[in-house]
């Protein structure tokens, strides 16, 4: 019982950092963007190819595959996602769904579709027991990892001068431009740190929810609905409801494996039938 | 209305002249190359799915990613109709359709509120919900194996679904014709203009007196009929049915022609299905395993260019902000 709470929240954690990103940017520009899982997938391959062909330490390639996802989102920002922000949302649905078509096929290509294997360092394997508690070093690591970014980033948003600014551009664009605010730098960092901690976050995952050139397609659900239950406006929103998904998901699967999935799903509409913009929606900034 | 009025209004609305050779031209493919009716008949129940699509989303404005929902729904029920109760093709076709316009109008309470995301994400559970359904539930569908071979009566009971697909391919044009003068004829009419005063401004809608939830309500119940028969065409011209029928691809696929061929026009779905099928089997002959990367790019090339401009390759790179 304990175990499966523990790793439902390693699960939702996990989901966090994957899905964070995707909630500042969908809330700073309004943009729907279903591609975030390739950034992920970018910084999961990053991982897995350096530690296999390069013997990179595990330690080393997190950094990496953060830098590398970011430096991917900074790149497409610039060139492909700009123009496309004040497009309908057809539109936007459609670009991000070629790309995630087109990451798929060239990851296909280049490596393989095998589902990729990554070898954990020592340290990181093995299991604690305590009491009935079970639990996973690697997950215990992730756990830890995905709360020290949860504060780094609450601590940046809410007392730093990067955030203040990122607040405003939210909140109202025009008038945050008004007040000197450079809204497309704030949008071009926001956006290249997000598919950043989307790489982060694909690094880490890829031993516990598997990488294979699908992955944007098998996740991008998820990312969607943490976002679309957590609302768009805070970041304890897209937490809470990413661990109310991990655990629900990890619950469902280990209890009614009959279900599967189903019972994610069906919590996501029910939630999104009762609160159509989410659950923890701060009162007071645009609609 | 003064009589000229009336004149451009109706001029709008009446049948073109190259209407009827169009669908002239379809009838006769089958005969003219026998060879090529198989693919007729799958094009034919592609454009009758991205019609109901075009209906929604052109029309009313609603942004479907889970549209397969509907048209896998009307493909199983017609296989576990033509399975557990009769073969007759006639009879399933109108039972998918009736199971599939309840679960549209039960479905389409949920995309009454919330933003694009939200009815994003509603349409997109919905249909993953049933994908879960239709795999887990493998006494009754077949799991992963889908229902295969199936017998199927003939239509009217004379013309036998055969392995040339004849059958079969006018079977699914006489269906596309049938309800592309069905939703010409809604699309038209008052309530049609209504739909299109909801896409365009649902606020105004709403205060001009425009019962908008009654008739988003009505259009969704349509819509996923029509996809439904869709999906019976295919069941029963193909004698079975399978898991793909409900997938995501199916969805993004039918958007993908909507988008192509033109939203918000009826001829948009047809043409759209007949120039993906045509780009995917060249593709897929080119590269089997990687025809997805070119569609993909494609996609982002017509929305970066605008769909407008992309067969106008010299205005391009003029004035990109314009």
């Amino acid at each position: 019982m304990l175990t499966i709470l523990f790793d439902g929240i390693a699960y939702g954690m996990l989901l966090f950092v994957l899905a964070v990103g995707l909630a500042v940017t969908m809330g700073l520009m309004n943009f729907i963007n279903l591609a975030h899982g390739a950034f992920a997938m970018a910084g999961g391959y990053i991982t897995v190819l350096l530690m296999q062909r390069l013997d990179v330490p595990f330690l080393v390639c997190l950094p990496l595959a953060f830098l590398g996802a970011a430096l991917l989102g900074a790149v497409l920002e610039r060139t492909l996602y700009r123009p496309l922000y004040r497009k309908p949302h057809l539109d936007q649905v459609l670009f991000s769904i070629g790309l995630v078509f087109m990451s798929v096929s060239a990851v296909d290509y280049y490596v393989g579709s095998t589902q990729q294997i990554m070898q954990l360092p020592q340290w990181l394997k093995g299991r604690t027991e305590i009491g009935s508690l079970g639990m996973g070093h690697y997950r215990l690591f992730i756990i830890l990892v995905c709360a020290a970014l949860t504060v780094v980033l609450q601590y940046i948003l809410a007392k730093t001068r990067f955030g203040s600014r990122l607040r405003a551009s939210v909140d109202d664009q025009r008038v945050a431009a008004g007040m000197g605010i450079n809204v497309n730098v704030v949008f071009l960092s926001t956006f290249a740190f997000g598919s950043g901690l989307a790489g982060l976050g694909g690094a880490l995952g890829a031993e516990v929810l598997g990488l294979d050139p699908t992955f944007p397609l098998k996740f991008m659900i998820y990312f969607l609905i943490v976002v679309a239950v957590g609302g768009t406006s805070s970041i304890t929103g897209p937490l809470l409801a990413a661990l109310l998904l991990g655990i629900a998901d990890v619950a469902g699967k280990y209890y009614i494996p009959k279900m599967g999935a189903f019972i994610v799903y069906a919590l996501m509409i029910v939630i999104l039938l009762w609160k159509p913009n989410g659950l923890f929606v701060r009162q007071g900034g645009k609609a | 209305m003064t009589a000229p009025a009336q004149a451009t209004l109706l001029r709008a609305v009446r049948m073109k002249w190259w209407e009827p050779l169009l669908w002239l031209a379809a009838f006769a493919t089958p005969v003219l190359f026998p060879a090529q009716a198989p693919i007729v008949n799958e094009t034919a129940i592609w454009a009758l799915f991205a019609l109901s699509l075009d209906l929604i989303l052109g029309y009313a404005g609603i942004v479907s990613l889970g549209h397969a929902a509907f048209f896998g729904f009307g493909a199983y029920a017609a296989a576990l109709f033509a399975r557990h109760v009769s073969p007759d093709p006639h009879v399933g076709l109108l039972v998918a359709m009736g199971a599939s316009a309840v679960l549209g109008f039960a479905a389409s309470f949920s995309i009454l509120r919330g933003s694009d995301l939200t009815r994003l994400m509603v349409t997109l559970g919905a249909a993953l919900i049933l994908l879960e359904l239709a795999n887990k539930l493998d006494w009754l569908t077949g799991g992963t194996d889908g229902i295969q071979g199936l017998t199927i009566a003939p239509v009217l009971g004379r013309f036998e679904f055969g392995f040339d697909g004849r059958t079969a391919s006018y079977f699914s044009l006489t269906l596309l014709l049938l309800f592309f003068l069905v939703t010409r004829v809604i699309v038209h009419s008052p309530f049609g203009a209504t739909l299109k005063a909801i896409r365009d401004n649902r606020l105004r809608a709403m205060a001009i007196g425009v019962p908008v939830h009654a008739r988003l309500v009505a259009i969704y119940t349509i819509s996923a009929a029509i996809a439904g028969a869709a999906g019976a065409a295919f069941t029963l011209t193909s004698g079975y049915v399978s898991l793909e029928t409900l997938s995501f691809d199916r969805s993004a696929d039918a958007m993908l022609m909507v988008v192509i061929g033109g939203i918000g026009w009826l001829y948009g779905g047809i043409i759209g299905a007949v120039v993906f099928m045509a780009i995917r089997d060249v593709l897929s002959n080119i590269t089997p395993q990687y025809w997805m990367f070119w569609i993909g790019l494609f996609l982002v090339v017509l929305v970066l260019v605008g769909r407008e401009r992309l067969f106008k390759p010299w205005t391009w790179f003029r004035g990109a902000r314009a």
